[in-house]
């Protein structure tokens, strides 16, 4: 009998027996499954319930997720990770920093003079692309090593699935997935890998806005950032004894905005270019297990720091050649960079910013990290400061705030160019680590063009508001 | 309660040599068998993953952490093994990304034996999978897993007993400490070689109509795919409607199916592995 058809009266057999069992198909299979492996597991199991346990798994959980104390709980461990990273994080990036830029640097600048390396190769080599390097390697690494550990000792523990459960109501308010409260959280240490983490969650559509709104996580690569801003703008308006939580304060508030933002463009995004309702999923809340420590310590340094850190370092190379390259090339008498911060500083005092700051964002896609010590070299480039800083293109950072802020402000910043960089640190385009990333993910350009323009928009539209509000109030 | 497991005899006996395994981590040219590691979400099958392979995947007491299967491989007497890490699933029924995938690998992938790692400690649950996936293959291993938090918990399961209801080896286990890995790498060994023949439990429950309309049913199929070791689930599948199925019977990929017989013929007496 010819094969297709006998295949044909199988298919066609089914169809006919499908009206013979009925609509209640899959429920009374479902009924016969269950049937079936409650009878084995009474058979199997047996429970000593001699002495009624203290269920321990029970009390946290009444605590971690209970209504008024869950909220808490949440922020002051994300407190406590925090403070761990950046405190932690403090002592090896000095040593690291001086490996690089204290030693290596002047050895390889020392070597490449001996070699008769011509100026313009040793710039763009050594100051550029190995100077970009040294300074991810030793801003990012520490607290990442820090961070993704720490982060992973909760989830190993099983505390994740209590912050999803926690934030799950909000999140549902605003059209999203529950799930995207982990991702979330990943973002906190990188938003490339809370973008890969995405994928826990089912629904194209809500995968999406958990994507494009990873970016609101403010990444490890911008808390430095945070930190430093405002330790010397706002830390340094409170009385010194004050200082330190002011300004601690401050760069939890633009934690928060952050979250806020994610809700709202949830929200925004799930009535307008991603509509649908947000859909139903079951967390099942595991038991806690005491985390492995040393194991988690090793998977999550080879599963997350490094191969987050091999990223940026592969995009921070030709940024620090960029770098070099747009501060030692001169047209008319002056330095491309000169040109375009001249070009950009109207429109950026204008935000409350400056054409240094913009400048530096557009030259710093690569890494966030960089940020900072490319503001820094090109407002020493451009303001003309003689006898601060290491040369043109060269990306250097001071040891104390004080100094920090006596060369911004010889350039002209004030409060509101603090702020508004605290504001523009976290509302701008993602780093290209994670705009590529989020094009391998979603596989569009569409989407990834969308997730780097959307929050540039709200960047730029909040400092403008922020700048207005100042000025008006300050006279 | 049981003492906390003292070493079997198998495992001070001089014959035996856990050193029998190697871990490959993701180099496999050749392997000759593969092996699915199917289960609950957070059952702990990256855990095991990682202990048979010698991989580090990222492992996390979260549901739904594996999203994609992961790979691997290792070598036990001799015979190569490919391992691959299914995304943990409550069932098979397909409505979900994770569930496709599951059902399709165990379906599709024809896994030479299927590993369901079971939660000790929500074993009724657990058992649901269990039940739906022996309805797929019958060269199957349950692992007991999380051993260590069902003493904690103060259950005991009869792993003899299981083993029995379920006619498939039943090894208990705690992933996390290593605790029952070398024998449950030797039952899967049994398995894909053939010198155990599994005899898998199959739903028994269900109502007299819909047990008429399946034979019938498989009956079809049976001429249709001659060999087909799963004719009765697949009867199932396509009174339910399901269009990957249905797919499968017009296009005749299922006779692909119908390679080893597996542990389906045969009447062996099932044992249990504890």
């Amino acid at each position: 009998m010819n094969p297709v058809n006998t295949r044909k009266e199988v298919l066609e057999a089914a169809a006919n027996l499908r009206w013979e069992v009925g609509p209640n198909l899959h429920d009374s299979l479902m009924e016969a499954l269950y049937t079936d492996a409650a009878r084995i597991s009474d058979r199997v199991l047996s429970r000593d319930d001699a002495r009624p346990a203290f269920d321990l798994d029970r009390t946290i959980d009444r605590l971690v997720t209970s209504r008024w104390l869950g909220f808490p709980i949440m922020m002051l461990l994300m407190a406590v990770v925090l403070w761990v990273t950046i405190t932690g994080a403090n002592v090896p990036s000095s040593l690291l920093s001086s490996l690089f830029l204290e030693t290596l640097h002047p050895a390889l600048k020392q070597a490449a003079a001996a070699a008769g390396l011509a100026w313009w190769l040793d710039g763009l080599l050594i100051d550029g692309m190995f100077l970009a390097m040294a300074w991810v390697v030793s801003v990012m690494l520490p607290p990442m090593a820090i961070f993704f550990p720490l982060f992973t000792l909760l989830e190993d523990f099983g505390y994740l699935p209590r912050v999803a459960f926690n934030l799950d109501n909000w999140f549902k308010k605003a059209g999203a997935h529950g799930k995207q409260a982990l991702t979330m959280a990943m973002g906190y240490g990188c938003n490339a890998a809370g973008v890969v983490a995405t994928r826990v969650i089912d629904s194209p559509r809500e995968r999406l806005i958990a994507t494009l709104t990873n970016n609101f996580s403010l990444c490890n690569g911008r808390w430095p950032t945070q930190i430093l801003i405002a330790t010397i703008f706002i830390g340094s308006l409170a009385p010194p004894a004050l200082a330190g939580l002011v300004s601690a304060g401050s760069v939890m508030a633009v934690v928060l905005l952050g979250v806020g933002c994610t809700f709202l463009v949830s929200w925004g995004l799930s009535r307008t270019l991603l509509k649908g309702e947000a859909s139903a999923f079951s967390l099942e809340l595991p038991p806690y297990r005491p985390p492995r420590i040393l194991q988690t310590i090793y998977t999550s340094l080879i599963d997350r720091t490094l191969i987050v850190l091999w990223r940026a370092v592969v995009f921070s190379v030709p940024a620090g050649a960029a770098i070099w390259l747009v501060s030692n090339i001169h047209l008319g008498g002056a330095s491309l960079a000169e040109h375009l911060i001249q070009g950009m500083n109207p429109f950026g005092l204008l935000i409350g910013l400056n054409g240094v700051i913009l400048l530096a964002y557009i030259i710093a896609i690569p890494a966030n990290e960089i940020v900072i010590p490319t503001v820094l070299m090109l407002t020493v480039v451009s303001a003309g400061l003689t006898g601060v800083g290491e040369g043109a293109g060269v990306m250097f950072e001071f040891d104390s705030a004080s100094a920090t802020l006596a060369v911004l402000e010889a350039d002209g910043w004030t409060l509101l160019t603090g702020v508004n960089l605290m504001l523009f640190s976290l509302l701008h385009n993602p780093c290209s680590t994670t705009l590529y990333t989020i094009w391998k993910e979603t596989g569009s350009v569409k989407w990834t063009a969308a997730s780097a323009l959307l929050p540039i928009a709200m960047g730029l539209v909040v400092c403008f508001c922020v700048a207005q509000a100042f000025r008006w109030l300050g006279g | 309660m049981q003492p906390p497991h003292p070493p079997s005899a198998c495992e001070v006996c001089p014959a035996h040599h856990p050193a029998n395994l190697k871990r490959l981590g993701v180099n496999m040219d050749r392997y000759d068998f593969v092996v699915a590691l199917a289960g609950n979400p957070n059952t702990g099958k990256s855990t095991l993953f990682n202990s048979l392979t010698g991989l580090r995947q990222h492992t996390g007491n979260w549901p739904g952490k594996t999203v994609t299967r992961a790979e691997g491989g290792f070598a036990y007497q001799g015979s190569q093994y490919k391992l691959v890490d299914l995304p943990g699933t409550y069932s098979l029924l397909s409505t979900s990304t994770d569930e496709e995938i599951a059902r399709d690998f165990i379906l599709f992938g024809q896994p030479d034996v299927t590993v369901i790692v079971v939660d000790a400690t929500r074993l009724e649950r657990n058992l649901n999978l269990v039940c739906q996936v022996l309805e797929i293959t019958g060269r199957a291993v349950v692992c007991l897993n999380l051993m260590d938090e069902a003493e904690r918990h103060r259950l005991t399961v009869d792993e003899r007993s299981l083993a029995r209801e379920l006619g498939v080896p039943v090894v208990p286990a705690a992933a996390r400490q290593g605790r029952g890995v070398p024998l449950l790498i030797d039952m899967i060994h049994q398995v894909a070689t053939g010198s155990f023949v599994c005899k898998p439990h199959r739903i028994q429950s269900e109502p007299p109509a819909l047990k008429r309309a399946v034979s019938l049913l498989v009956e079809k199929l049976r001429s249709a795919f001659p060999g087909l070791p799963n004719a009765r689930w697949v009867a199932l599948r396509l009174l339910e409607g399901d269009v990957r199925i249905e797919e499968a019977v017009r296009t005749g990929e299922l006779a692909g199916l119908a390679r080893a017989p597996g542990g389906t013929g045969a009447a062996a007496p099932a044992e249990g592995a504890g």
